[in-house]
């Protein structure tokens, strides 16, 4: 996260929710790759599949903490900032004038673990103001907040 | 945006009110005709492959025109629009009622259309640009040519916040682009000169390669000659004759050469502008002029977005900045710009000398490019939201890229390559000079302001200054 904010990091609980669905992705992958080499080069399918196995999940066990640390939100006076990004970093301000509507988003997944997305749109589709895994009662604290102050703000495009 | 655009359900609709005019009568006979060309051509198709009974194609064809007829006749009977309250409302639909309300203050431009066939019996379409609309700019398909001049102009009298019967305010004529100009600008466009390059290769093979071989090469011609066409065709067909006009409504544009184009963009809806100096074009000393407009860009197609989003096809580089600088209130040559730092030239070996931004007080600018020369200005009441972002090969370099966050169309801020720290701190500064720069920005209603001078504190009261930047 850069530095000299005060970030809110989002819930742990996204880290779980990201390896539950890696977890039932290699289920369904890893073993149709194995049948699927079985037929071109027999046994050492087992150990390609093995392989890609081990290394997804080592991957993934480093990278996914990782990802779950780089987020951070930050709501000041007149803007949000919103950082993420482990390889490809990102920072994006929005000034809350500048809010067209805001959307809370929760998958099934999400909702046993009682998590949402809150994303604030702009007139710019470019705008990358999306934060995950927030309990789901800070995310309607959050899209009440940000609704808000869109309005006490608000300016015409 | 939710609120630009309403539908409303059947039962919560109140009846079409009686002033409410219909469209042109002719335009379930203008929308047949479609109908009957789609036919003729799917019909045409089926009677070469398989020639049948040529009298049965024929009379399917026509049936179906008919049909077509008059399911456009119904659909038009019951299509009405007309003032209600300080939106205009289209009423339409036979079975499902639609009630569709355009919102003046979110007016972003206005066009009058008038397509070849339009042209020859009279009748034009006129388009309103609401921002966010999507697909729902609601054109109005097809109204005669005076109602569609009248109605733009009491579109845009009440988008101003002034009276309704104000007449069309005047004009002054800001550039026109002579027939000379624009003939050689599209023959000195990339596409033009590599769709002759192409014709040339194809040329030259079919004098090297003997006999029969050369009807295949002949076929190969094609794509050479579609790029050169289709240059043609946008640059010089469709912005023939173009004025751009200033008057207290906004700018207003006039080109077409068979289809013809009028838009209206009022005061205040430039989110931004692009100016392209292409290569063979800075012979001459050209360059061209884009804007994004809010919803302009929901045009799905980048043709169609090119198409609205034109303020200049080809100018004098003098004239185009002299416009930009009217359009922006801002002077962007003026602007002391900052230079990439050298490590960039990993990245852009060609143009690192080129990457370039600066600010004043009102815009932003950013310049880059080498072949194509592109200088693209941004306000900063029109500044969205501010990115930062950098990747695994720029953190090795120390590098980072800033993009300043507009409506969706041609122009694009984007400052590649600079410092993080000056990123970060340019991100966090850019997105307080937007929050400022709003509340001194051109109100919504952009006549409403000078009307309060006038007659002080005599406004009607549904369209008091302080709304408008609700």
């Amino acid at each position: 996260m850069p530095p000299g904010e005060s970030w809110q990091p989002v819930s742990r609980k996204l880290v779980t929710v990201r390896f539950i669905v890696l977890a039932s992705t290699l289920v369904l992958v890893v073993p149709a790759l194995a049948i699927g080499l079985w037929f071109v080069m027999g046994g050492w399918a087992l150990v390609i599949a093995l392989g890609v196995l081990v290394t997804s999940v080592a991957w993934a066990g480093w990278l996914i903490p990782r990802i779950w640390r780089s987020w951070g939100y930050s709501e000041r006076q007149d803007d949000l900032l919103v950082t993420h990004g482990v390889m490809f970093r990102k920072l994006t301000v929005v000034p809350y004038g500048r809010m067209q509507f805001v959307d809370v988003n929760s998958g099934p997944l999400d909702r046993k673990f009682g998590l949402a997305t809150v994303q604030l749109h702009t007139a710019s589709p470019a705008t990358d103001a999306r934060i995950p895994g927030l309990p789901a009662d800070e995310a309607a604290r959050l899209r009440d907040r940000l609704s808000a102050l869109g309005e006490a703000k608000a300016a015409g495009l | 945006m939710s609120q630009t655009v309403n539908d409303e359900t059947a039962e919560r609709r109140t009846s079409t009110p009686e002033h409410f005019k219909r469209l042109h009568p002719l335009t379930p006979l203008l929308r047949g005709w479609a109908y009957l060309a789609g036919v003729i051509v799917i019909m045409g198709q089926n009677a070469l492959r398989d020639p049948g009974p040529v009298g049965l194609y024929l009379g399917l064809g026509l049936g179906f025109a008919v049909l077509a007829t008059i399911a456009g006749a119904v659909s038009w009977w019951f299509t009405r629009y007309g003032f209600d309250g300080d939106a205009l409302r289209i009423d339409s639909g036979v079975l499902m009622r639609r009630s569709r309300r355009v919102r003046m203050d979110r007016l972003q431009a206005v066009d009058v259309n008038r397509p070849l066939v339009g042209r020859l019996l009279g009748v034009s379409e006129l388009r309103m640009e609401v921002a966010g609309g999507g697909k729902s700019e609601a054109p109005l398909r097809y109204l005669s040519g005076d109602d569609a001049v009248r109605l733009r102009a009491e579109l845009l009298a009440r988008a101003a916040g002034i009276d309704a019967d104000t007449p069309e305010a005047p004009e002054r004529v800001v550039h026109q682009v002579n027939l000379d100009r624009l003939a050689w600008s599209t023959v000195l466009s990339g596409g033009f000169v590599f769709g002759v390059l192409l014709l040339l290769l194809v040329a030259g093979a079919m004098v090297v390669v003997p006999g029969p071989a050369r009807i295949g090469i002949l076929t190969s011609m094609l794509p050479g000659l579609l790029a050169a066409g289709y240059v043609v065709w946008t640059q010089l067909g469709r912005n023939f004759g173009f004025v751009l006009a200033e008057s207290p409504d906004g700018f207003r544009i006039r080109k077409g050469l068979l289809d013809t184009q009028h838009q209206t963009v009022p005061p205040g809806r430039v989110q931004g502008v692009l100016i392209r100096e292409p290569l063979l074009w800075r012979l001459r000393g050209w360059a061209e002029v884009h804007v994004d407009v809010a919803g302009y860009a929901s045009n799905t197609s980048s043709d169609a977005t090119n198409r609205t989003s034109t303020l200049l096809p080809v100018a004098p580089r003098e004239d185009a900045m002299t416009i930009t600088r009217q359009v922006v209130q801002a002077d962007p040559v003026a602007v002391v710009l900052h230079s990439a730092p050298k490590t960039a030239r990993w990245f852009r070996p060609i143009q690192w000398r080129r990457l370039a931004y600066g600010t004043d007080d009102r815009v932003v600018v950013v310049r880059d490019g080498r072949f194509t020369r592109r200088l693209t200005v941004v306000p900063h009441a029109k500044t969205q939201s501010v990115r930062v972002t950098q990747g695994p090969l720029q953190r090795a370099l120390n590098l980072a890229t800033i993009h300043v966050d507009t409506t969706p169309g041609p122009v694009n801020a984007i400052i590649r390559h600079r410092r993080p720290d000056d990123a970060r701190r340019f991100a966090e500064e850019q997105a307080e000079r937007a929050r400022l720069a709003r509340k001194t920005d051109v109100p919504e209603q952009w006549m409403a302001a000078h009307l309060q001078d006038v007659v002080e504190g005599d406004h009607d009261g549904d369209a008091p200054p302080s709304a408008s930047n609700e």
